[in-house]
């Protein structure tokens, strides 16, 4: 079976993240000045082929650990999507 | 004695490595990332450059390139590892060296001239900087401020890990906690540094400081012979 996931990956509370204050710091020139506290993470998509939705999840959480963030500094979320 | 340069995709640092290592008197070959071998090399250098284009985290992917098992099977038997730039961000994210490179705190791509003072003389990648001296090399980086937990930096600074800092009127290029440039493992045989040594290798560049780390990587190769 095909299970389909999305990983979000942001960098972990108190972690200084300097593409979001690169992007707020562009803020003004669009004239959105009450918008703040941004932050820069990425998602990641992906299929798993197995037998069951808990196997498949058993998989992407090990990714996510391992690969997809690094836990010293970031934090994810792993949700099921469709298609 | 012979020292192995990994290319990875997205190296290019790699030449510039070899020829400061051919300039210290040693041998240097270019290893790909997929070979699994070392091809019988006594030391091993990680190049600056973007390896599998720093998709995801740098050096997060070229962690799972092939060669990487021999490199830290060379880690392992006591072998010495250099890591520059790229390739200290490789040897962190293969936990072959504590911490994490992050992004650099000024929001910017430093590529400028830094100073570094050497905070241990006595390890294989230090040992021919005379007393006293700090290095004048360049860097060239998005992702180079060093990053720990504070406890886990105060036992690093504890057990003698942190080999360079900045230093000096040209300071703290990229938010790196303590200033930190380069650190060892526990053991004392893997090295990373963000600044270029073999950027730093002849006269010719603006200063052959960088020469120094080549020089004691490869006499201590003479010295010790190849890890068994």
């Amino acid at each position: 079976m095909r299970f389909r996931f999305a990983v979000d990956v942001m960098p972990r509370d108190g972690i200084l993240d300097p593409a979001g204050r690169a992007v707020e710091a562009a803020l003004p020139q669009l004239h959105a000045s009450n918008v703040h506290t941004v932050r820069v993470g990425r998602r990641v998509e992906l299929t798993v082929e197995a037998d069951s939705a808990e196997g498949a999840r058993q998989t992407v959480d090990a990714l996510a650990a391992d690969f997809l963030a690094n836990p010293l500094v970031e934090s994810w979320e792993i949700e099921a999507i469709g298609g | 004695m012979k020292v192995a340069v990994v290319v990875f995709p997205g190296s290019n640092c790699d030449r510039d490595a070899a020829h400061a290592v051919r300039l210290a008197g040693a041998e240097a070959e270019l290893v790909w990332h997929e070979r699994t071998e070392l091809g019988g090399a006594d030391a091993v250098i990680l190049p600056g450059g973007f390896a599998h284009g720093d998709y995801l985290r740098a050096g997060a992917i070229a962690r799972f390139s092939p060669i990487m098992a021999a490199v830290r099977e060379h880690a392992d038997r006591g072998g010495l590892v250099l890591g520059i730039c790229n390739g200290f961000q490789v040897l962190t994210e293969a936990g072959l060296l504590p911490g994490v490179l992050r992004r650099n705190t000024t929001l910017r791509f430093e590529n400028r001239w830094v100073r570094l003072s050497v905070e241990r003389r006595d390890t294989p990648f230090t040992h021919a900087v005379p007393a006293g001296m700090t290095l004048r090399m360049p860097i060239a980086h998005g992702e180079g401020a060093y990053w720990l937990p504070e406890a886990d930096l105060d036992r690093l600074e504890a057990s003698g890990q942190v080999v360079f800092r900045y230093a000096g009127p040209e300071g703290n290029p990229n938010g790196a906690l303590r200033e930190i440039a380069g650190v060892t493992n526990e053991r004392g045989n893997v090295c990373g540094l963000m600044p270029h040594p073999e950027r730093a290798s002849e006269a010719l560049l603006g200063s052959d400081d960088g020469l120094l780390v080549m020089r004691a990587l490869v006499e201590s190769l003479a010295t010790a012979g190849a890890p068994a």
